[in-house]
C-alpha cells in the first residue's frame, strides 16, 4: 500500500515535469505573461475606445449608446476640421523635410572621416532625449521676448523686430513642424545610414565604370538599394508623427486658440481635463483608418524586402 | 590587391554583404572638395541638432539678471554662472520624487517587459508552436498601435482598477508598447543562435526550461541588454500615459512635473525649467553613451528585420 502511493507519488511528480517539457504546454505558459498583459492593456481598450467614440461617456459617469452622434457632432464641429487638416499638414510636411534632410545626413555620415562613431552617436542624441524636455527647450528658443533666433536674426540686421513664434497660427505650425524634423533627423538618418552600409561598394565601382556620374549613382544604385529599410521607416515615422502628441502639447497646448491642435491633441483636451470621454475616444477612433493605411503599407514593405534580396517569403 | 582579397574574402563569408572595404571609391574625391560637399554640411547639422542642448544647459547655470538681458550680456556665455536654479529645483520642487518615480516605474516595467517578452520570443522562435507565426505578426502589428489613441479607454481602465494616481497605472500600461519592440527584437537574436546548440542539450537531457535558462539566455545577453536600455529609455521618456493617469504633484514623473508643476500660471521660471529637462535628459543620455552600439543596433534592427 505504501508503496503503490509513494509509486503513484513519483508518478505524478513526473508527469508535472513531463506535462513541462511538453511543447504545447509550454507554449501557452511561456505566451501567457506577454499574451494576457496585450489582451488586456491593449487589444481590449482598443475595442473599448472604439466602443466609446459611439457614447456620451462623461468622466465619472457611464455614457449611453448614441450611435453616430459624436461623429456628426464633430464632423460639424469647425476646431475638429481644423485639426485634422493640421494632423495631416503637419505630417505631410515634416515627412518630407526630415526624410530629405535625414537622407542627406545618411549620405554625409556614410563618407569616411575621423571620429566616425562618435559623431554618429551624438547625432542620435535628440531622438534619445525625453521628447517632452527637448520640446521645452524648444518652448524657450521660440520666446516671443528672449528668444535666441530672434536676438541672432536682429543682430545680424536680417529682421527689425523679434519674431511672434507662437503667437500666429502659421508661424506656430512652423515652429512646430520645425521641432518635430529637429527630433526625427536622426532616427531617419541612423536607420538609413544602416541600409547605406549593406551597399556593396562594387556597385558603385561597376557603375562609374559604366559611365554614371555622381547623380546616375544615387539614382540608379542607391535609391532602389534602399527602396526597402526606407519604405519601412518611412512607415514608422509617419505613424509616429501622424498620433504626435508630446511637442505639440508641451510648446503650444493646441494654441494660439486652438490653431494647432492635432488630432491627438484635441482628443486629450476634450476627454481629460474636458471630461467628455465619448467624444475624445471618436476624435482618437477618427486616426484608425489612416493607421490602418501605413501598417498595410509597411506589410507589404517587408514583403518586397524579402523579394528583392531573393529571399523566400518564409 | 588587399582590397580585393579582402572583399571576396567578405563575400563568401558574408552573403548579407558585410562591407570591409569601407573605402569605396572615397579615394577619387580631393580634400579641398570633401570640405565642401561633406564637413561643412555635417558642421552645420551637428549645429542645430546640439545647439537646444548647449542652450539648455547654459540657461540652467545663467542668473536671472544675465537671462533677461540680451542687451547688456552676450546671451550664448555665462559671465557668473550660478546654481541658483539647480537649489530651486532640486529644494523647492517635488523634483527629487519626479526623478525617484521615474526610475522606479521605467526599472519595473522594463523588467516585467524583458521577462514578458524572453518567454513570448522564446515560444514563438524556439518551441514553434501551431500559430507561432501569426502570433508573432500579432505582436508586431502590436507594435503599431500608439499611445494616442489607446490613452482615453486606458484611463477608464485604470481608474476602473483603483489604480489611478498609482506608479502601478504606469507599469502595468508601460509594457503595451515595451513587450512588443521587445519581442520583435528577441525573435530577431534568439533566431541567429544555432538550433544545433539546444538540439545537443536536449540530446542530453535538458529540459526546454533548463536550455532557455541556461543555453539561450547567456549567449542572447547582447539582445537582452539592447531590449533591456531601449526599454528603460522608452519608459523614462514616455508621457502621455503618465500626463493622464497621475494628477497628485509627489506621483509625477520627470517629463510631466517638469511640464505641469514648474509653470506658475503666467510666470515661467526658465532657468528651472532648463535646469529640470537638463537633468531629467542627463540619465538617458549617460546610459546610451554606455551602450551606444547596442542602442544602434536595436533601433536599426527592429527596422531592417
Amino acid at each position: 500500500m505504501a508503496i503503490l502511493v509513494q509509486r503513484n507519488g513519483v508518478r505524478r511528480g513526473r508527469t508535472l515535469l513531463e506535462l513541462l517539457d511538453d511543447r504545447r504546454v509550454l507554449s501557452f505558459l511561456f505566451m501567457l505573461p506577454a499574451g494576457g498583459l496585450l489582451l488586456i492593456f491593449l487589444t481590449y481598450p482598443l475595442g473599448l475606445g472604439i466602443w466609446l467614440g459611439f457614447t456620451d461617456t462623461k468622466i465619472g459617469r457611464p455614457g449611453i449608446f448614441t450611435g453616430l452622434e459624436n461623429y456628426v457632432s464633430l464632423f460639424q464641429d469647425s476646431v475638429f476640421l481644423l485639426s485634422v487638416f493640421n494632423t495631416i499638414l503637419y505630417t505631410s510636411v515634416a515627412t518630407v523635410l526630415k526624410f530629405g534632410l535625414g537622407l542627406w545626413l545618411a549620405l554625409l555620415l556614410n563618407n569616411s572621416m575621423p571620429f566616425k562613431a562618435f559623431i554618429r552617436a551624438i547625432v542620435l542624441l535628440p531622438y534619445i532625449v525625453p521628447t517632452v524636455l527637448s520640446a521645452i527647450a524648444f518652448w524657450w528658443i521660440y520666446d516671443a521676448q528672449f528668444s535666441i533666433i530672434s536676438y541672432v536674426l536682429v543682430e545680424l540686421g536680417w529682421i527689425d523686430t523679434y519674431i511672434d513664434f507662437l503667437g500666429q497660427p502659421n508661424a506656430a505650425r512652423a515652429s512646430l513642424i520645425a521641432a518635430n524634423v529637429w527630433r526625427g533627423i536622426p532616427f531617419v538618418a541612423i536607420c538609413l545610414l544602416a541600409g547605406l552600409q549593406t551597399i556593396s561598394p562594387s556597385l558603385y565601382e561597376a557603375a562609374a565604370i559604366d559611365g554614371a556620374n555622381a547623380w546616375n549613382r544615387f539614382r540608379h544604385v542607391t535609391v532602389p538599394m534602399l527602396m526597402p529599410i526606407l519604405s519601412v521607416v518611412l512607415t514608422f515615422s509617419v505613424l509616429f508623427t501622424f498620433t504626435d502628441f508630446q511637442l505639440i502639447y508641451a510648446i503650444t497646448r493646441g494654441g494660439p486658440v486652438n490653431a494647432t491642435h492635432l488630432m491627438a491633441t484635441l482628443a486629450f483636451q476634450r476627454a481629460i481635463p474636458g471630461g467628455q470621454l465619448g467624444e475624445g475616444a471618436a476624435i482618437a477612433t477618427a486616426m484608425i483608418p489612416f493607421l490602418i493605411f501605413a501598417t498595410l503599407f509597411s506589410y507589404y514593405g517587408l514583403q518586397r524586402r524579402k523579394w528583392q534580396q531573393g529571399g523566400r517569403d518564409d | 590587391m588587399t582590397d580585393g582579397a579582402q572583399n571576396v574574402g567578405a563575400r563568401t563569408a558574408a552573403p548579407r554583404h558585410q562591407i570591409t572595404d569601407t573605402q569605396g571609391m572615397g579615394y577619387l574625391s580631393t580634400l579641398p572638395r570633401r570640405v565642401v560637399t561633406v564637413y561643412i554640411p555635417l558642421a552645420i547639422f551637428l549645429f542645430v541638432l546640439l545647439f537646444p542642448f548647449y542652450w539648455m544647459a547654459v540657461t540652467t547655470f545663467k542668473p536671472n539678471d544675465e537671462l533677461y538681458n540680451f542687451r547688456a550680456h552676450n546671451p550664448f556665455w555665462i559671465a557668473k554662472p550660478t546654481l541658483a536654479n539647480v537649489e530651486k529645483l532640486l529644494f523647492q520642487t517635488s523634483y527629487p520624487e519626479w526623478l525617484w518615480n521615474t526610475m522606479v516605474v521605467a526599472v519595473s516595467a522594463t523588467f516585467l517587459s524583458i521577462f514578458a517578452s524572453v518567454l513570448a520570443a522564446y515560444a514563438i522562435v524556439r518551441l514553434r508552436f501551431h500559430g507561432a507565426e501569426p502570433v508573432g505578426l500579432a505582436i508586431f502589428l502590436a507594435y503599431l498601435v500608439p499611445p494616442s489613441i489607446l490613452f482615453i479607454p486606458l484611463a477608464t481602465m485604470v481608474y476602473g482598477l483603483d489604480l489611478y494616481d498609482t506608479n502601478w497605472a504606469l507599469i502595468l500600461t508601460y509594457p503595451t508598447f515595451l513587450i512588443p519592440f521587445c519581442t520583435w527584437l528577441l525573435m530577431g537574436y534568439f533566431k541567429s543562435i544555432p538550433y544545433e546548440l539546444e538540439e545537443c542539450a536536449l540530446i542530453d537531457g535538458a529540459t526546454r526550461i533548463q536550455i532557455l535558462w541556461k543555453i539561450t539566455l547567456p549567449l542572447a545577453v547582447p539582445g537582452l541588454i539592447s531590449a533591456g536600455i531601449f526599454a528603460f529609455t522608452l519608459s523614462w521618456n514616455e508621457f502621455i500615459y503618465a500626463l493622464a493617469f497621475i494628477s497628485s504633484s509627489e506621483q509625477k514623473t520627470v517629463p510631466v512635473g517638469v511640464l505641469t508643476q514648474l509653470v506658475e500660471g503666467d510666470v515661467y521660471h526658465w532657468g528651472a525649467l532648463m535646469a529640470g529637462a537638463l537633468f531629467g535628459s542627463l540619465p538617458v543620455a549617460i546610459l546610451y553613451s554606455f551602450f551606444v552600439e547596442h542602442y544602434v543596433s536595436s533601433l536599426t534592427g527592429a527596422v531592417k528585420e
